[in-house]
């Protein structure tokens, strides 16, 4: 393999036993992960809150009150009461997590959980505090590394999968389902799950959920009136801006766990210190 | 060659056990404090200026047809004051009602609803954003707020009307009788094309859950902004001394003043 596919391909050093620490996170890369970890952190929790005040979701330009097509709620239930998640028409029992969950102690209604919501308590003006101070230094931060990432070609060597990995597609899944992760030359570089990945959170879903958080204001929808054509009406972005922030979610639980699989301390120091051990080549006769 | 040493580990284990531990413990602590709420403040400003530098003063909200308008537009805040004065205006259909504009204005007004509807009117289709997340679409007429103000003569050193409402609010922790609703905006927002007095809604003479017999309509910031019952308009150059000194009853509680997000 040519060192110009490997990720950071300038330092490496060699390890007793053979093991080999190449230099895997660039300074920028490592900072502005960690600061992302906190905005979404933040982002999350207070846009739960946020949810909490209106908890339904509807498509097109206005509301439907009578009967939203998704609802998280409370009502009672064979003399009982019960917290629910309605979607178009059909009821789940959510009691105890979402709709009626504890708050002090005591069960009440709302529709995320206060472990889940920042303030804990129910506070729509500091939630909204909250997710717009997170909101600048996430766009912010997302700006350094966007700009980092096209000057230094960041983007092209680690985002996109090279011809040769394209057509070993199937067996790159085949290995990633039985938690097969490279070892040594291979793991130099990004596998194509991870490039496409990456790809899609960084350009698809973190710009979408961007814009559909803007659709929302009602000042931006004056200066931009296209991003109301964009995504069909101000109910659909907030729908979207939703379904993209649970899908971000989706993604952080598989990546935390593949980190935990894959070498939980090899892959902290790697994006802490830049530093990652790529081992050895597997011996096939092994 | 690199080593990696034990303590290192050590260091990583505990600086996360204990960020673990101090956000579970801190976090409506820190919410709290008066660095948060100055952080708050800052990125409310921020907004308004970011908004100021994209928007054009002039730039309209969007606009909708007929056909947009909300089966049922939803009311909520205060949507039946039980103020005696206001239930007997409600009585007689709002005939001695009177808009005052005060304050820094060279002539003071008095004016009747006869008076409001004899100047030139907007209609506009708009949608109206809750603070809370949901929209409705209604259709609005009134008379534009600019052409009030031009009446009254704004003096130079006004910066931002205070609007005075019939409504008084709950507030179980006051001791002297519930507070009276206010709301304030700026002059830029007042001058707005779309920013209108509104005495009709979808058609007919605005109802009491919409804020009969007046209300504001600013169409590009949520609802909370939008005074309903309005009873007089001062023009101020701070609202530092007015209510709790943060610029309208929600804003008191806890509202960003700048609401255009």
């Amino acid at each position: 393999m040519s060192h110009a596919e490997a990720l950071q391909p300038t330092s490496e050093a060699a390890r007793p036993g053979g093991d080999t620490l190449v230099k895997r996170h660039s300074a920028i890369v490592r900072l502005t992960h960690w600061i992302n970890v906190l905005c979404l952190t933040m982002l999350l929790m207070s846009g739960l809150q946020i949810f909490n005040a209106h908890p339904s979701l509807d498509f097109g330009k206005i509301s439907n009150f009578v009967d939203p097509p998704i609802a998280i709620g409370a009502d009672e239930a064979n003399g009982a009461p019960r917290g629910f998640v309605s979607l178009w028409g059909h009821k789940f029992n959510t009691t105890g997590v979402l709709g009626l969950s504890s708050l002090d102690g005591k069960p009440t209604e709302r529709a995320f959980p206060a472990w889940l919501t920042l303030p804990s308590y129910q506070d729509l003006g500091t939630g909204r505090a909250i997710h717009f101070v997170f909101a600048w230094l996430f766009v912010l931060n997302g700006l350094i590394y966007l700009i980092y990432g096209f000057a230094t070609r960041h983007f092209r060597r680690d985002f996109i999968p090279t011809g040769e990995q394209m057509r070993h597609f199937g067996g790159a899944i085949r290995d990633h389902i039985r938690l097969r992760f490279p070892k040594g030359e291979e793991a130099r570089r990004y596998n194509a799950i991870q490039k496409l990945t990456y790809f899609l959170v960084v350009f698809v879903m973190l710009p979408l959920l961007v814009l559909a958080g803007w659709t929302m204001s009602p000042g931006l929808d004056a200066a931009f009136p296209q991003l109301l054509d964009l995504f069909g009406g101000r109910q659909t972005a907030r729908s979207v801006h939703f379904f993209a922030a649970f899908g971000l979610v989706l993604f952080v639980i598989v990546h935390v766990a593949l980190v935990l699989l894959s070498g939980v301390f090899n892959n902290m120091r790697s994006m802490i210190t830049g530093w990652y051990d790529i081992g050895r080549e597997p011996d096939s006769h092994a | 060659m690199r080593k990696i040493n034990s303590t290192r580990r050590g260091i990583l284990a505990r600086g996360a056990a204990f960020i673990g531990a101090a956000a579970l413990a801190g976090c409506d602590k820190v919410i709290n404090s008066d660095q948060a709420a100055s952080a708050f403040k800052g990125v409310d400003a921020l907004n308004r200026k970011a908004q100021q530098a994209i928007l054009q003063a002039q730039q309209l909200a969007p606009e909708y047809t007929e056909a947009d308008i909300s089966p049922k537009f939803y009311a909520n805040g205060s949507t039946d004051p039980d103020d005696p004065a206001y239930k007997a205006m409600v009585a007689d259909g709002f005939k001695d009602y009177r808009l005052q504009v005060t304050g820094m204005v060279d002539t003071p007004l008095s004016l009747s609803l006869a008076d409001l509807r004899a100047m030139p009117a907007r209609t506009q289709i708009t949608r109206h954003d809750c603070v809370e997340g949901w929209s409705c679409i209604g259709k609005w007429t009134g008379v534009p707020l600019s052409l009030v103000l031009d009446k009254a003569g704004v003096k130079p050193t006004a910066k931002y009307l205070v609007f005075q409402c019939f409504d008084t609010m709950d507030d179980p922790s006051s001791m002297s009788g519930p507070p009276p609703f206010y709301g304030s905006i700026d002059l830029l927002g007042a001058h707005h094309p779309q920013t209108i007095l509104a005495y009709d809604m979808n058609g007919k003479a605005l109802e009491v859950p919409f804020g009969a017999p007046l209300r504001l309509r600013l169409e590009r910031q949520l609802g909370y902004k939008m005074t309903k019952y309005i009873k007089e308009i001062q023009l101020v150059d701070s609202y530092a001394e007015i209510g709790q000194g943060k610029g309208g009853y929600w804003e008191d509680n806890g509202y960003q003043w700048y609401a255009g997000i």
